[in-house]
Parts: structure tokens; C-alpha cells; sequence
């Protein structure tokens, strides 16, 4: 596999061609969909040279681009080629769903969208294979752009302009803190590859500093507490295919980030980083699937639920670290293998939903949940491909979503006793949270399928609502059958995974376990196993059998008629749950959560007004504080400007006579 | 292998057939309990056989997906039966799903009973759903942290296997266990629909949880729906039996032993059973916004439970 690399980069050439070619004829609907399609293409080839590089050795290369003497260092080994695996697949899904779903009223033409989307793409490729800090930075910067631009899509809006001002904002103070992080990785010697940082051997606060730095930057792009205030904003701006893109794809590459840095560039670990990192990671967890509870917008729903799904992912890195600073590399395995395979999942079954909110939007017009229901019967397609990504991310065996938190279970359940008490004692405590975050996924994800897809509808202009087009049915098919397929061979998923554990921790847990293709068994036989084709075999076997005796002992005549509900004669759509309602047992016991602002009606009301919102309460405990003192400050430095020229003469003096007095 | 999968299917279809024989106990338990004249043992039986008989009645705007849940609900609990040991531990099936998997099997129920429960569009169906899903949030959790509880003790996570142990391995006496218990107990109550958390008598309809989800339902439809919340009774009497008194469990697949335990489990069962009834009758329903204090002690403990385990290794 020597032409792995120069692939990567023709593919990056390659999209951001298309980008340009889309740019020529801004308007013209067909380049989209013609030109989205050959993206598609690039995609599926980039997923093809990750699978092969996954097991190849790893290979570097310099472009002479760039400042003169700071040319581009690009490397692809395991860990870049599984992301890319990862990137390569999702936007293959993504890219045909936007053939089909782009149209010319999404606020902006529909050719810059497609240079847009397409360079966005190109730099999360470009993130990945970037072996030193220069182009990862550039390509970094690029990916923040892009994805903002995509995400003030329709700027005419103010509510969609400041959504995306704060994503810009949070972006550019995680990427300063990355920055930093590289700066201390260099270790005073000026020299920015990442092969330079691998040699460097950092004594002292330097490791922790650039551990912190480095989770506080990437954990602003992935949505980690507290810098996930952008995430809720920017998803519900965007249009659904970018929702998809940024919520399955780019969260992941700050997972990238994180790895790159701890395992790869630095060589040893802490042990209480890893606590630090878990208990962040679950407590976005849980923060995440709680607020998403109570949210009555759909893809803020989804964009809570991704947070959720972060900050396992989150906890699952900080476990490996946890284990590999203690010397477990077996544990450190399985932990580091379930972050990876929830990254892959998450990347399948959230792309599957946003893009399928993106059909409900363009067949309704509406993204809040109080006015959905029912689309179950006006568009089977995109309801029943959606209830597979429903039962996946709320973790329901056979599918994929159950595999990763499983694995990761295990890697709780089978800890040994670590040489520290007090992450003992952590531990059970950290399972338990765990398993409460899924567990309340599970609410939140039959919230959000029952009341969009299921029930009546609860708008009388519901009832023209179409189902998805051609390329749409297909990408959200695909995406779906990635969920079943990753859920159905585990084993040969951790394999893949493997040479990523094998490259960051020296350790392989497919050699480790006695797993075979159809059994998963990560430690041993007798400890713990599961196989996942046997159980939809069994399941499957069981419904079909159970249907076929009722039917033929007794038999299969049905009736219908008007609904029961207990006899009540007058039924009508707005009986129904809202969404606010069916939050509300998780607003109530929660609700020292929230910041919760109530509107009740009084008895004496002619025009009786019930309004109840749920906020952060985050947003006013920290980022109102931090934006007050940032004016104040403003304020202070602006007393300078006087707007006489005089003045600033004034200053010039100054500044010279202290020059003169400094260095003289 | 011949004989253990001929251990796996018997142990199924014994659980299919004595599980509406538990609810009719139970029930008469009750009814003796409270001073009334008691049903036939045999109610239950009689009540699904008149079910799948009867004309189903759909509502107008139900989807497929509301007849297709009843067979997925039934379909995870009889899966959830071939993994509990009941008679014997001889399960083939237990290695392709632990204890992990069993409680996935039981969300997986909740959820296809729950999204059904919405899909008509009524006040008590949405009503009911909610509920359900609220109580299960709490519930799962805990049993999942009985399960762990037991899985560190054995050092496996397969329900087989941990029988085993607790059941043939050398006695042991372990606190962490007691704790387990009793956390186990109130999931039970609530998972199962039974008093303190919802009553399965009920049909004031702002009360109950679990029948209000049923209201749609007729015919064979709830048939299978009433015999897999006796399945779902079931499983988890012969999970608790299995994990607090593992005793008379025959273990490998000998045909002798699993019909020597077959006595054993029903004389654990009846008293199991009028224990659960003698537990119903003496306490009072608690409010919906109570359940949550309920489980959260029922967590607590499950963790407390781990805790003790793993820092006193007891």
C-alpha cells in the first residue's frame, strides 16, 4: 500500500475541485446534483484506502507547499486511517442524501454550498493526515471556517447569525488552547512536526499542561462541558445534511485530536488525567441526555443527545488512560476500543437521524416537535429507516449501539484493583452514571421517535407531508444497514480497531479474547460473551414462529375501528403528549438542572397563556459573567481611543521616550 | 451439546407454560390475602385462550408498527427465558447473551411496547408510555447493577455461569449480596407493574402505567402481551431465585437433575409468589412523582451493594 497517502491527497484534491467546479454555476440545481454525487464517489474511496491502510505500516510524506522552509508534513497511519475510515463512510451516505436534498431555497446558492460543504470535507481529511502542527492548524482552521459558513447558511436570519458567531467564537478559543498545546509539546526546541514532538521527553507540569490544554481545545470542538453551549445553537441553524456532517463526522476528529495527542504524541500518562477525563465524559453524559429530555425542537434533541454521546465517548478515553498509566494494556484495550467504536456508531446512527429530521423539515417546514406526529403513515420510508437508528443509539441489542457500551461495561465491570483507592471506589460509581445516561437515552430517543413519526398528526398541513426522494431513501438505507452491520460483526469491527490499539498501546484485544466471527468474547470464554448474530437470529426466529402458530391455531382476521382510549367520544390530536409533556417527568425530577422560566395562566385571564422554557443554567453562571467582565475590560482599554490624532501622537512619544530609557 | 440445547428448549417452554400458572397464583394469593373469594388458578390461561380467539380491533390510524410489537415484546421475553437458568444451567444460549444483553432484552420490550403505545395517538396511550419509560430510566439501571454485583462475584457476566457459582461453588456468605437483594426486590415491584409502583388490577386510568399502554390492544394482540408480562414475572422471579437462593439449580445438562429441579422450582416459586402477594396487599400504591424516590433507594443500593463488594471483597 504505498499509494495510501498520495490517495488521500488526490481525494483531498479532488473535493476541493468539485468545490470550485460547484462554484462556477452557482445556481444551477444540476451541478449539485451531478457534482455531489462524484463527492460520493471520493468518499467511498477514501473509506477504501482507510480499511487498507488500517493494517498497513505507516508512511509520511512532505508537499512543498506552504511558507518557504515550512513545508506540509502528511502521515497516515492506523489511527488517521481508521478516522478516515470513519469520515470516508459517513460523508459517502451524506454527500448522496445532499445530491438529493439541496434546493435553491435554503438561503444561500445552492454552488457555494457545495464549494463550502466540500472544502469542509477536504480539511477534515487534511486534519487527519497532518503530521505537524503548521498544517494541522491550517486544516483545523479551514474545517471552523467551512462548517461556519455552512452553519449561517440561512444568514438572513438573526437567530441563525448569532447561533453561528458563538460557534466561532467557542471554535477559536478551542483552537487557541490546541495552539498552546503544541507549543508545550515542542518542548523550547522551535521544532513544530509531530515527529519532532514524538522525541521530545517533557519533564515536570509540561505533560499535565498539555494534556489539560489539549482536552479543553478539542473538548470545545467535540461539546464537552462547559464548552458545549455551541453545539445545541448551531445544529438546529444548519442545514441537516451539515447537522449530520458536523454532529457524526467533525465531533469525532476533536476525539481524533485527543488520541493523537495523549497516545501518540506524548509517552507517558497519568493516571489521574484519565480520572479527570472520565468524570468530565460522564458528567457530560448525563448532562447532555438530560437537557436533550426536555428539548422540544428536534435537532436540538439530537444535537443534546450527541453531547451525550461524546461524553461516553469521553469517559471511555479517560478509562483507557486510566488502565494504561496503571499497566493494564489488555483493559486499556477494550476501554480505547469501545471510544472508537462508539465514535463509528455515533457517526452511523446520528448522520441517519439528522438527515432524517432533514426530510421531516423539507416535507413539513417545521422542526418543532408540538407541531409534528404522525408521519409514520406519509413517509414509511424515512419513519421506518429512522426507528433503525432509533433502537441503535438507545443502545438496544442487536444493533450497533449496544456493542460499544457493552465493551465498554465490560472494560468497568472486569477492573482488577488499581493501585489507587480512590479511583476503586470511582469506578463502580462511574458504571453506575454510565448506565444511567443510557437508560435515559432510551427515554429521550422513544420521545423523539414517538412524537415526530408516531401518533396523529398534530398540524392539519401534516397530512401533504411526501416522503424522501430517491438519493435521500437510498443514503438513509445505507446509513441504516451501516447500523445493523456494525452491530451484527462486532469481532471483525474490533479487529480493524485493533491496529489502532496496536499502534497507541502496544496491546491487541482480538489476540487477547477467544472471540470468533459470530462470538465476542474480549477477555475470555468464561467471563463474558456475546454474539450478536445469534441473538437477532433467535429474536428474529422467535417473532416469525410466534406469528405463524397464532395465525395457524388460532387466526389472523383484524377489524378496524375508531380508537378505544377508554371510551372518551371526542378525540383530537392535541389530547396527545406534547413534547414538553412527555420531558416533563425529567424536567420535574431534574429540576434543580435547569433554569426554568414559568408562565402560568391566572383563573381571571380572558386570553389564558401557558409558557414554560427550560434553559441552561450554565449559560447564566458562566458565559454571561465571562462576556460582562470581557466589555467591562472592552470599556476599560477603549478609554485610549480618543479619536484625536494629538493623542495618539501623545502615545508614540511615550512609547519612544519608555524604548529609549528600556534599551538605552 | 445434543442434550444442553435440549435443556435450553425445555427450559423455554417450561417458563412459556408456568408462566400464566405464577400469575394465577399470585393473584389468588391476593385475593385470600384481602379476604375475597379467589379465581381459578387456572384464570389466566383461560383469559389468553379467549383473547386469541376473539376478532382483533385495530384502531383506524395504527400502523404496522403497532401490531408488530406485541410479537417483538413477546419475542424478547421468551428470548429473556432462554437465558435465565430456571432448572438447570445447561444453556446454550446464555453464551450468546449475558446478563448484559438479558437487561437490553427487557429495554428493547419496553421500548417496542412503549413506541406502540404512542402510535394511535391517545391521551392515556401517550400517557402511559411516558410513564412507563420514566419508571424504566430508574429501574434499569438498578438491575443492572444487581446483575454486576453478582457478575464480580463470579468473575463472569454470564447468567449460567453466576448460578453456578452462587449455587455449587463453595458456600460463602457475602453482605454485598443482602444489599443486592433488597435493591432487587423494589426493581422488581416496578419493573413487573405491581403495588407499590402501579397495580395490575387497576383501570382508573390515571393511575395506572402499565395497562394504559394495553388500552388500544384486543384480542390475540393482547394475548400475547398478557402472557409476556407474565413471562416478563417470570423471568424475573427465576432471576432473583437463580441469584439469592440458587439452590436445587441442576447444573450440565443431566436429564435426571433438570426434572429433579423442576419440584424444587415450583415449590420456590409458590412461596416467591405469595411473598410478592403478601408484599402488595400490604402496601399502598405510591404516587407516580414517589416512584422515582422508590428507585433511586433501589439504585442506591444496587450501588452500595457494588461497593461493598468491591472495597470489602465480600
Amino acid at each position: 500500500m504505498t499509494g495510501a497517502l498520495p490517495g488521500v491527497v488526490a481525494a483531498i484534491v479532488g473535493w476541493l475541485a468539485i468545490g470550485v467546479l460547484c462554484i462556477l454555476k452557482p445556481h444551477d440545481l444540476r451541478v449539485v446534483r451531478v457534482l455531489f454525487p462524484a463527492g460520493a464517489v471520493i468518499a467511498v474511496a477514501l473509506a477504501g484506502i482507510g480499511l487498507a491502510a488500517l493494517a498497513a505500516a505507516p508512511q509520511s510524506m512532505v508537499l512543498p507547499l506552504g511558507l518557504p522552509d515550512l513545508p506540509f508534513h502528511l502521515r497516515l497511519d492506523p489511527l488517521a486511517a481508521f478516522f478516515l475510515l470513519l469520515l470516508g463512510s459517513a460523508s459517502t451516505c451524506i454527500s448522496l442524501f445532499s445530491s438529493g436534498y439541496f434546493r435553491n431555497e435554503e438561503g444561500a446558492a445552492p454552488g457555494l454550498l457545495g464549494l463550502q460543504y466540500h472544502v469542509f470535507l477536504a480539511a477534515m481529511a487534511l486534519v487527519l493526515v497532518a503530521d505537524d502542527a503548521y498544517v494541522f492548524m491550517i486544516a483545523w482552521e479551514t474545517m471552523a471556517l467551512a462548517s461556519y459558513f455552512l452553519v449561517t447558511t440561512d444568514h438572513r436570519k438573526p437567530a441563525i447569525r448569532s447561533a453561528g458567531y458563538l460557534y466561532l467564537l467557542i471554535a477559536h478559543v478551542g483552537a487557541i488552547a490546541i495552539l498552546l498545546c503544541f507549543g508545550v509539546l515542542q518542548g523550547g526546541r522551535g521544532d513544530y512536526t509531530f515527529d519532532a514532538m514524538r522525541g521530545v521527553t517533557l519533564g515536570g507540569i509540561a505533560p499535565s499542561l498539555a494534556f489539560f490544554l489539549a482536552l479543553a481545545g478539542f473538548g470545545a470542538k467535540a461539546g464537552l462541558l462547559p464548552l458545549h453551549m455551541w453545539l445545541p445553537e448551531a445544529h438546529p441553524a444548519a442545514p441537516s445534511p451539515v447537522s449530520a456532517l458536523m454532529s457524526g463526522v467533525m465531533l469525532k476528529t476533536a476525539i481524533y485530536g485527543m488520541l493523537r495527542v495523549t497516545f501518540d504524541l506524548m509517552h507517558v500518562q497519568l493516571w489521574w488525567w484519565g480520572v479527570a477525563a472520565l468524570a468530565l465524559g460522564l458528567l457530560t453524559a448525563l448532562f447532555g441526555v438530560i437537557f436533550a429530555a426536555v428539548q422540544t425542537d428536534m435537532k436540538r434533541l439530537l444535537a443534546y443527545s450527541s453531547i451525550e454521546n461524546i461524553g461516553i465517548i469521553v469517559a471511555a478515553f479517560g478509562l483507557a488512560i486510566v488502565f494504561q498509566a496503571n499497566d493494564k494494556p489488555l483493559l486499556a484495550g477494550i476501554a480505547l476500543t469501545a471510544a472508537l467504536y462508539h465514535s463509528l456508531n455515533h457517526a452511523f446512527f446520528k448522520s441517519l437521524l439528522f438527515l432524517a429530521t432533514g426530510s421531516v423539515l423539507h416535507a413539513t417546514n417545521e422542526r418543532s416537535l408540538g407541531r409534528l406526529g404522525g408521519l409514520i403513515h406519509r413517509m414509511p420510508w424515512v419513519a421506518w429507516l429512522a426507528l433503525v437508528g432509533t433502537l441503535a443509539i438507545a443502545g438496544l441489542p442487536p444493533l450497533n449501539g449496544f456493542v460499544s457500551e457493552w465493551l465498554l461495561l465490560q472494560a468497568f465491570l472486569f477492573t482488577p484493583s488499581l493501585p489507587q483507592s480512590f479511583v476503586n471506589m470511582l469506578v463502580p460509581l462511574a458504571a453506575a452514571a454510565l448506565v444511567l445516561a443510557v437508560a435515559l437515552a432510551a427515554y429521550v430517543m422513544v420521545k423523539f421517535y414517538g412524537v415526530v413519526f408516531l401518533g396523529r398528526p398534530r398540524e392539519p398541513a401534516l397530512v401533504h407531508a411526501h416522503d424522501a426522494g430517491g438519493l435521500e431513501r437510498a443514503a438513509l438505507l445505507l446509513l441504516a444497514l451501516g447500523c445493523v452491520l456494525l452491530g451484527l460483526i462486532p469481532t471483525n469491527v474490533i479487529g480493524a480497531i485493533d491496529h489502532v490499539n496496536a499502534q497507541l498501546l502496544g496491546t491487541s484485544v482480538r489476540a487477547a479474547g477467544e472471540s470468533t466471527w459470530w462470538l465476542l468474547a474480549p477477555v475470555a470464554l468464561e467471563r463474558s460473551s456475546y454474539s450478536p448474530p445469534i441473538v437477532l437470529v433467535v429474536i428474529v426466529g422467535v417473532v416469525l414462529a410466534t406469528m405463524i402458530v397464532v395465525h395457524r391455531v388460532w387466526h389472523g382476521r383484524v377489524r378496524r375501528a375508531p380508537a378505544w382510549d377508554c371510551g372518551f367520544p371526542l378525540q383530537t390530536p392535541r389530547m396527545q403528549d406534547t413534547a414538553e409533556g412527555f420531558g416533563q417527568p425529567i424536567r420535574q425530577v431534574f429540576e434543580p438542572f435547569f433554569h426554568i422560566e414559568r408562565h402560568l395562566p391566572s383563573p381571571s385571564d380572558t386570553t389564558p397563556v401557558y409558557f414554560m422554557r427550560a434553559s441552561d443554567r450554565l449559560w447564566t453562571w458562566l458565559y454571561v459573567p465571562i462576556a460582562r467582565t470581557v466589555e467591562v475590560l472592552a470599556r476599560v482599554v477603549g478609554l485610549l481611543q480618543q479619536g484625536r490624532i494629538g493623542v495618539y501622537l501623545g502615545y508614540s512619544f511615550v512609547t519612544l521616550i519608555a524604548l529609549l530609557l528600556f534599551v538605552g | 451439546m445434543l442434550g444442553a440445547l435440549a435443556s435450553q428448549i425445555l427450559q423455554v417452554a417450561v417458563a412459556l407454560a408456568l408462566a400464566p400458572l405464577l400469575v394465577g397464583w399470585v393473584d389468588q394469593c391476593r385475593a385470600w390475602l384481602s379476604n375475597r373469594r379467589a379465581p381459578s388458578i387456572l384464570l389466566p390461561y383461560r383469559t389468553i385462550h379467549k383473547l386469541f380467539v376473539k376478532d382483533a380491533v385495530v384502531a383506524d390510524n395504527a400502523s404496522p408498527l403497532f401490531r408488530l410489537a406485541p410479537y417483538v415484546v413477546f419475542g424478547a421475553m421468551a428470548c429473556a427465558a432462554a437465558i435465565v437458568p430456571s432448572l438447570g444451567t445447561a444453556l446454550p444460549f446464555g453464551t450468546a447473551a449475558d446478563t448484559i444483553a438479558l437487561v437490553g432484552l427487557f429495554a428493547l420490550a419496553r421500548v417496542f411496547i412503549a413506541l406502540a403505545a404512542m402510535d394511535i395517538g391517545t391521551a392515556f396511550g401517550t400517557l402511559g408510555a411516558r410513564r412507563e419509560m420514566f419508571i424504566g430510566f430508574l429501574a434499569e439501571p438498578a438491575l443492572l447493577m444487581v446483575l454486576f454485583t453478582a457478575s464480580l462475584i463470579s468473575g463472569s457476566t454470564s447468567l449460567p455461569t453466576i448460578v453456578d457459582t452462587l449455587a455449587h461453588g463453595p458456600l460463602g456468605i457475602y453482605p454485598s449480596l443482602a444489599f443486592a437483594g433488597v435493591a432487587f426486590t423494589m426493581v422488581s415491584l416496578a419493573e413487573n407493574a405491581r403495588v407499590p409502583i402501579d397495580n395490575p388490577a387497576t383501570h382508573l386510568e390515571l393511575t395506572m402505567i402499565h395497562e394504559a399502554m394495553l388500552l388500544e390492544y384486543s384480542a390475540r394482540h393482547l394475548a400475547l402481551l398478557e402472557w409476556a408480562s407474565a413471562l416478563k414475572l417470570f423471568n424475573y422471579s427465576c432471576i432473583g431465585l437463580a441469584l439469592f437462593v440458587p439452590f436445587g439449580v441442576a447444573s450440565g445438562a443431566n436429564a435426571l437433575a433438570i426434572l429433579g429441579a423442576a419440584p424444587v422450582l415450583i415449590a420456590k416459586l409458590a412461596v416467591g409468589g405469595a411473598l410478592l402477594a403478601l408484599i402488595e396487599t400490604l402496601s399502598a400504591k405510591l404516587r407516580i412523582f414517589r416512584a422515582p424516590e422508590f428507585l433511586a433507594t433501589a439504585f442506591l443500593l444496587a450501588v452500595l451493594a457494588m461497593l461493598v463488594k468491591l472495597l470489602l471483597g465480600a
